[in-house]
């Protein structure tokens, strides 16, 4: 039972290191998808996704160092 | 969905992923199979690569009765939560901040766990050789499960990245057979470096495929992000340092005036 506890501890940890990190990242991604349902150029959706997952690992770098 | 022409990127993001974590399993393994024999590590080993083995075989064709886009979606967020993870950390560890990974000081360490620990016996096996083993083999192993489904979009193209993951699992198999060390030479930090920035790029394309995002070039934009992903990294490096050094700079001052 413990090695099952400490496998779905660690499977947790695989996704979730830094928690800031993975909260900030789950409500950018259903931003987007809301953007997507809300009528934004499918052209620019792709563009927008991939600035803010950019900004969100520098600010996250940032933090970690500042 | 992917061409055959352009299996080569899931090829090579699947081989350094597994290597790295086929890497961190074997030197578990032969803490093990030193320490304590080798009959219940490779025992460990197996019966969980068996466990693995049903639960793909039970889980993976249920895959494909979830629509196609919800799945990229999910697939994509899980990727890029755990890419991202590893870009951070190796960006982290490039500049210094935080220790880099070492799989000789990894060894020393379970080996010496496993030399303390009270050895209990189970189907006339070491319970604690087996039990480790088992569960270095599985977690590792569902890493690399993952990391292959995932990047074949779900399971909807999956052997090229099972074609890599083979391919990782061999080499770290016989270089271990070849050695009976840990590979402390493999450049881990490097590869974790390198997979971070492609399991990212993966990551972003399928949640961008799976909000319905038209991308330009469609699957030629999956180059132009694993660049911007290498470059920003690459720029964050310099930028992490700098910054670490002018925290603890700051810190000895607060600490002197104190």
């Amino acid at each position: 039972m413990s090695v099952l506890r400490g496998l779905a501890a660690e499977l947790f940890g695989l996704f979730v290191d830094d928690r800031s990190l993975a909260l900030v990242l789950v409500v950018w991604v259903a931003l987007v998808f809301a953007l997507s349902r809300c009528g934004l150029s499918p052209t620019w959706l792709g563009p927008v996704l991939f600035g803010g997952v950019i900004l969100i690992l520098v600010e996250n770098v940032c933090r970690r160092t500042g | 969905m992917m061409e055959w022409t352009q299996a080569g990127t899931p090829v090579v993001a699947s081989f350094l992923a597994s290597m790295v974590e086929f890497v961190e399993a074997l030197t578990v393994v032969l803490a093990v199979g030193t320490v304590r024999g080798w009959r219940p590590a490779l025992f460990g080993a197996f019966a969980a690569m068996l466990a693995l083995s049903l639960m793909v075989l039970a889980l993976g064709p249920s895959l494909t009765l979830i629509p196609l886009e919800a799945l990229q979606l999910l697939v994509g967020s899980l990727l890029l939560l755990f890419g991202l993870r590893w870009l951070r950390k190796a960006i982290l560890r490039a500049a210094d901040v935080i220790p880099r990974h070492d799989e000789a000081a990894a060894f020393r360490g379970t080996a010496e766990q496993l030399r303390r620990a009270q050895g209990r016996r189970w189907l006339g096996l070491d319970a604690v050789a087996f039990s480790t083993s088992l569960k270095i083999v599985m977690l590792e192993g569902i890493e690399v499960v993952f990391i292959v489904i995932a990047l074949s979009g779900g399971g909807r193209a999956l052997l090229p990245p099972v074609l890599g993951a083979a391919g990782a699992l061999l080499l770290v198999v016989a270089l271990g057979l070849l050695l009976h060390r840990p590979l402390a030479r493999v450049p881990e930090n490097t590869l974790k470096f390198c997979v971070g920035i492609l399991l990212s790029a993966f990551g972003t394309f399928w949640v961008g495929e799976g909000v319905g995002a038209a991308w330009p070039g469609t699957d030629g934009a999956l180059p132009v992000l694993i660049a911007g992903f290498l470059i920003v990294a690459l720029a964050a490096i310099p930028l992490a340092r700098r910054r670490h050094a002018g925290a603890l700079a700051a810190s000895r001052v607060g600490a002197r005036s104190r």
